[in-house]
């Protein structure tokens, strides 16, 4: 088992080109947690990720991974440590889904080398892991948009970084997708890998367990457990809109909470 | 190996089209007197060696080189700006070099000049592109800021070369920059390939050792990064290689549009997107294709055509083709 270490934000002041969007952000991730991420759209989430993989600097403030900051990495040294699963997008040319999978292993290649032996046994370790050994051959342009999110995971879980950070994963996948692609989200717990990931459905929180973020106006304003922190006064002051939080019936082994939106006002 | 053989298939062909394509020609070379004088050492005919080694061989090689390089940088272009419909002269490389032609014809220089100039103008065209796109800065999305830096570019140097022609004597000068324009293999020497075929070397190898990561790279810029694939580093090996041999190829044989563009289309048709085995494919279709093409050039018509017209002819209803293979699947 590898120890386990931890991402840091500390007193980060994130945004674009002197304009703060997120103010004053204290958040850390330890390899081995999930942490979801809520908020309103145009919060800051984007800004949040792109600031955490390095795309942007923090305006203020440091990242620090392992006690070191993220500023001082090499790219390569950085893509060891963090993998990135972009929403569910396009490709115009049609690779295999075999191929898609291999990129996550360049950060382990030479320079001018491509993947080897080793590396296929690792990308059909993750496509097993997955369950989407089978797609191994089909072109990652048509898939559907479940069974690419699931080639990105396990291009990510190849990369085998210690955290992992998912943007919206369930967005544009239909009611079924969602929940497989949940599942196996909770699965990865047992990876050792830390995760981030913004999602638009507290229920996702709910079913994942985990650590929840909650973004309001510029700042983190909650974070702990699910139960604690996605109230029914959370929810209607960060979305606007009434919703009831209950125990769910008897589902599967553990009780857990779910969320309906009041309807007749 | 699927890959190796598909090599090795494409070798096989060319070297047929290319003892097909030495046969053809104005003097006429039979396969029989061929034959025996490779195997013998022996000819009857005495021109029959001087046309080969002098015109013909020259002029065959020349012609793979052209065609191998244009579709090799085309499909590395493509991947790098992540779009099918990219050539290699999207950054100004063909304006460039035509300016530069057309400027050193303007001047009376002899043909080494041409080609120098040639060669200076598309690097330079290039140059200028990649150097207002980073003035314009990392806020916006990159690649396109790239391909508007490339447009801008072609356009002020066609505006440039307009005022070239405008200004040539239209009784000698003209004809000879609007013949260089339109492209042509036939007057490629030995000594020519001395310098193409080096520089071919030098360009193509490295775009060779970054194929896998160009992969990467074709499948998203941020994604790309986080894979821990140093995109700007990237684009300067690509542009600077492609740049290369494009004007160097350009500056033997004029401007030959389509090739860059087509070619790379029909070989992900047959070989798959991966550059590892797209570019060396991509190359030898651009071989073959050329040499067809400049048999039909050479044959057509007592007059030989310029060979930029007849892959321009070829070029459209093939991309007509392909656009209509896209609406129903992806490339």
């Amino acid at each position: 088992m590898e120890r386990t270490i931890s991402l840091d934000l500390r007193h980060t002041d994130l945004g674009y080109e002197g304009r703060v969007v997120l103010h004053d952000v204290n958040l850390s991730i330890q390899s081995g947690e999930i942490v979801c991420l809520l908020g309103p759209n145009g919060v800051g989430k984007t800004t949040l990720f792109k600031t955490i993989l390095g795309f942007i600097k923090p305006i203020a403030g440091s990242i620090v991974i392992n006690g070191r900051n993220i500023a001082q990495f090499s790219l390569k040294d950085f893509a060891r440590l963090v993998a990135y699963v972009p929403q569910v997008h396009h490709s115009p040319f049609p690779y295999k889904v075999r191929d898609v999978v291999l990129f996550g292993r360049t950060v382990h290649l030479g320079l001018f080398a491509s993947p080897g032996q080793k590396d296929r046994d690792i990308a059909n370790s993750f496509l097993e892991l997955l369950e989407i050994r089978h797609l191994a051959e089909r072109s990652f342009s048509e898939l559907s948009g479940g069974e690419r999110q699931m080639v990105i995971i396990a291009r990510a879980l190849t990369q085998e970084s210690r955290f992992i950070i998912l943007d919206e994963p369930t967005s544009n996948l239909d009611y079924g997708n969602q929940v497989r692609v949940i599942r196996k989200i909770k699965e990865l717990r047992k990876q050792s890998v830390g995760i981030l990931m913004a999602t638009h459905s507290p229920d996702h929180a709910f079913m994942i367990g985990s650590k929840v973020v909650v973004m309001d106006k510029g700042l983190l304003y909650r974070y702990g457990t699910p139960e604690a922190t996605l109230t029914e006064e959370t929810l209607k002051q960060i979305y606007g809109v009434d919703v009831h939080v209950f125990d769910s019936p008897q589902n599967g082994t553990s009780p857990r909470k779910i969320c309906a939106p009041v309807m007749d006002l | 190996m699927k890959g190796l053989s598909l090599i090795l298939i494409c070798l096989l062909i060319l070297s047929l089209v290319s003892l097909f394509s030495i046969g053809i020609g104005r003097y006429p070379v039979s396969p029989g007197a061929l034959f025996s004088w490779l195997s013998t050492g022996y000819c009857s005919d005495d021109n029959l060696p001087v046309i080969l080694f002098n015109i013909r061989l020259p002029r065959l090689i020349g012609a793979i080189a052209a065609g191998g390089a244009l579709a090799m940088s085309g499909a590395a272009y493509q991947g790098m700006f992540r779009n099918p419909m990219v050539s290699p002269d999207i950054l100004g490389v063909s304006s460039g070099a035509g300016f530069g032609a057309s400027l050193a014809i303007l001047l009376s220089l002899p043909v080494a000049g041409i080609q120098l100039f040639s060669f200076a103008g598309g690097i330079t065209a290039v140059l200028i592109a990649v150097s207002i796109s980073k003035t314009i800065g990392r806020s916006h999305d990159s690649v396109l800021v790239l391909v508007l830096s490339g447009i801008i570019i072609s356009s002020l140097f066609g505006a440039l070369l307009s005022i070239l022609k405008y200004i040539a004597d239209p009784d000698d000068k003209l004809p000879a920059i609007t013949y260089w324009l339109m492209g042509s293999l036939a007057n490629i020497r030995m000594n020519d390939l001395g310098v193409i075929l080096p520089v071919l070397l030098v360009g193509s190898i490295p775009l060779m050792l970054v194929s896998w990561r160009l992969n990467v790279l074709s499948f998203g810029e941020d994604e790309a990064r986080s894979l821990g694939v140093h995109t700007g580093w990237m684009r300067v090996i690509i542009i600077l290689c492609a740049t290369l041999v494009t004007a160097c190829i350009i500056s033997v044989s004029g401007i030959i549009g389509w090739v860059g563009l087509i070619v790379p289309h029909f070989a992900r048709f047959i070989a798959g997107p991966n550059h590892r085995l797209l570019l060396p494919t991509s190359f030898l279709f651009g071989g073959i294709f050329m040499l067809v093409v400049d048999d039909i050039a050479r044959s057509l018509v007592s007059v030989e055509i310029p060979i930029g017209i007849i892959t321009a002819i070829l070029g459209a209803p093939f991309f007509i083709y392909f656009l209509k293979r896209s609406a129903k699947k992806s490339w």
